[in-house]
């Protein structure tokens, strides 16, 4: 039996600019089990960045339940969150968000400055996640010096580097070429089968949200429909070496 | 986070961007110097009043006509005719005040000095013999007047380098006559240049026997200052308070605060004069203050611009786990770190131009002018300048803890 790690239960964000009310996620109810790469997509506006961004303990609900990895997050303190986040979720961002003038070593080392993961284990996790996304030979060089499929993967490698048990994508291929895209979609399902990471992947491409198994679709605020993908597609199979 | 990290990351946030932390500690660097400066060179130039006070001998009791005002309506303050020959008689009796060595009348007044064709403003001083010994004067050419010139009024003058040069150029004066308002006076001395530092400049000077000065220049029947001395320092205390009960009997005074004169030694004058540069000091360092002031509003003004220009950053180190005292943390110290850097680079600028200030009034200006490292001043400089960062930096960085995460996935 699997266990769900994201538990939804009609949660609504509404934001007040002091005169009206703008709805941006009207209840929605859903979950996610531990191991699972579902993808949320939709137009833009639908709400699917509000979403993410509750998901990923970023913003809180106006309304309704959250329960992450058995814990109900919506009474916790900002510290708290910033704990949860730091251990239990990576991020990967369209645009990348790296540190300028910074290696790609001290770029993937900065989550664990915030945890308290013992400093003597640091450059080894580093060392270890940049590898894992085969950037190995890349570690003393600066963002700058990398083409914006490397940046991608040293943000990867910063999303794996304190062990998370969920990896927050949102479009992660949407600022690279197709080529770049399809390495970052091999390494983000690679993660989810061969390493059991949960994935929650944010995109409006149907190409790239048949990579997962499960496809969310949001519109206007609400929930459109939840369907398993019946034929996933496989980054690996297309990626040509 | 631990605060190696802490500091290693303000540290990097600072020289990301090395020239505008450099344009932005420049009002609090030249806060810091100006202060340092000023607080240096007020140290120096104590140093140098004192010396000069404490040079005329510590054993000197100088007696003043009038007194202190107490109030604005106390006219008796500008008795300034009160000491008269019987005082000096009075206080010269071993009987009154047993202690003192000597005891001098003065005089002073101002004049045109002419010989021949040239002129010269001078100042007149008129004294005793006893000049001499206690300046320690010693003419370079010439001598100087004696107690038998005192006594018999005698038309003679010593005369300073200065007077010396503009009326007779390299001529020798000595036996020459110069004319002050409408008398002759022989040159019997000429005095070699003091320079530029001692409190009395007697370059410009004429001296003359009091009683040649009294009555055929100034044409006045009492004293300046009458200038005693002790013979040994620990005696001063005791004939300060023999002279002021010599003086009030002769002046027929019973209350103390009706004085018309007053009684101050070295020591006195010595504490008056630091007490005035001390308070000059620090009111220079008030003025220098400001510039701080304005430098810590520039590091508010430019920390603001750099939260707003790396909100990003902030989002994303929240992302990763930052809490909010982890980012109040590293704005707030990358401000005290800039500030102190800052106070740091003041200090050693701010000192070391009052080092080459020191050398120069030295060698400039011949006097003994002593360089001081104001430790105080250091250390209050480096303590202001880091409060500066705390309290400047404090709202930048409070508002830079207070970003919402969900800013960093906002698109470019």
């Amino acid at each position: 039996m699997t266990t769900n790690i994201i538990e939804v239960k009609n949660l609504k964000k509404a934001y007040h600019d002091g005169i009206t009310e703008t709805v941006a996620l009207s209840g929605v109810t859903f979950n996610i089990r531990k191991g699972e790469f579902v993808a949320i997509m939709g137009p833009s506006g639908s709400g699917k960045s509000t979403l993410l961004h509750l998901l990923g303990l970023l913003d809180s609900p106006t309304s309704g339940h959250y329960s992450f990895n058995g814990k109900q997050v919506t009474s916790y303190s900002g510290d708290e969150l910033a704990q949860l986040r730091n251990k239990e979720i990576g991020f990967v961002f369209q645009s990348f968000n790296l540190l300028a003038r910074t290696t790609v070593l001290e770029n993937v080392k900065l989550p664990l400055v915030y945890s308290d993961v013992p400093e003597h284990e640091w450059n080894e996790r580093a060392t270890k996640a940049i590898e894992d996304v085969g950037l190995g030979h890349r570690i003393g060089h600066h963002q700058a010096e990398l083409s914006g499929g490397e940046r991608q993967r040293v943000a990867i490698a910063r999303a794996l580097v304190t062990d998370p048990e969920v990896i927050f994508a949102d479009e992660p291929t949407g600022n690279l070429d197709s080529k770049s895209g399809k390495v970052v979609m091999s390494i983000i399902q690679r993660l989810n089968e061969k390493e059991g990471k949960t994935i929650v992947l944010i995109t409006h491409e149907t190409s790239t949200a048949e990579h997962s198994e499960r496809i969310i679709r949001l519109r206007d605020g609400e929930l459109e429909s939840d369907t398993q993908v019946k034929k996933r597609l496989s980054a690996d199979d297309e990626y040509v070496k | 986070m631990t605060y190696a990290h802490l500091f290693k990351t303000s540290l990097t946030g600072l020289t990301t961007n090395r020239s505008r932390s450099a344009l932005t500690i420049l009002g609090i660097v030249i806060g810091i110097t100006a202060i340092m400066l000023v607080i240096s060179l007020g140290g120096g130039a104590q140093a140098l009043i004192l010396g000069q006070v404490q040079g005329l001998g510590t054993n000197t009791i100088a007696i003043i006509p009038g007194r202190e005002p107490t109030g604005p309506s106390d006219v008796s303050a500008l008795y300034s005719d009160s000491l008269k020959i019987k005082d000096v008689q009075a206080l010269q009796n071993k009987a009154n005040v047993p202690d003192l060595k000597f005891v001098m009348p003065t005089v002073f007044g101002a004049g045109t000095a002419a010989y021949e064709a040239n002129a010269y403003q001078v100042s007149v001083f008129g004294a005793t013999e006893r000049l001499a010994e206690i300046f320690d004067l010693t003419p370079n050419r010439g001598e100087f007047f004696t107690s038998d010139d005192v006594l018999s009024r005698t038309d003679v003058a010593v005369i300073g380098s200065k007077v010396v040069e503009h009326l007779f150029g390299s001529d020798n004066p000595v036996g020459q006559k110069i004319k002050i308002k409408g008398r002759n006076f022989k040159v019997i001395g000429t005095l070699p240049p003091t320079g530029g530092g001692s409190l009395f400049n007697f370059d410009s000077m004429t001296l003359m026997p009091y009683t040649t000065a009294q009555d055929y220049l100034l044409g006045i029947k009492y004293f300046n200052r009458i200038i005693t001395q002790t013979g040994t320092d620990a005696q001063v205390p005791a004939a300060a308070q023999d002279i002021a009960r010599t003086l009030r009997d002769s002046h027929n005074i019973t209350d103390a605060t009706k004085d018309d004169f007053t009684v101050q030694t070295q020591q006195d004058l010595a504490n008056r004069l630091s007490t005035i540069t001390g308070a000059l000091t620090w009111f220079l360092v008030a003025v220098a203050s400001i510039a701080l002031f304005v430098g810590g509003v520039g590091i508010m003004n430019i920390m603001l611009v750099s939260v707003t220009e790396r909100t990003r950053e902030i989002g994303l180190r929240k992302a990763l786990g930052a809490t909010d005292k982890d980012i109040l943390s590293q704005f707030l110290l990358e401000a005290v770190l800039l500030t102190a850097i800052g106070g740091l680079v003041g200090i050693i600028l701010g000192a070391s131009l009052a080092y080459i200030i020191a050398i120069v009034l030295s060698k400039g200006l011949g006097v003994n002018w002593q360089f001081i490292f104001p430790w105080s001043g250091a250390i209050m400089g480096l303590v202001v300048s880091g409060l500066i960062g705390l309290i400047f930096g404090g709202y930048p960085a409070s508002q830079a803890s207070k970003k919402s995460p969900i800013e960093a996935l906002r698109y470019e």
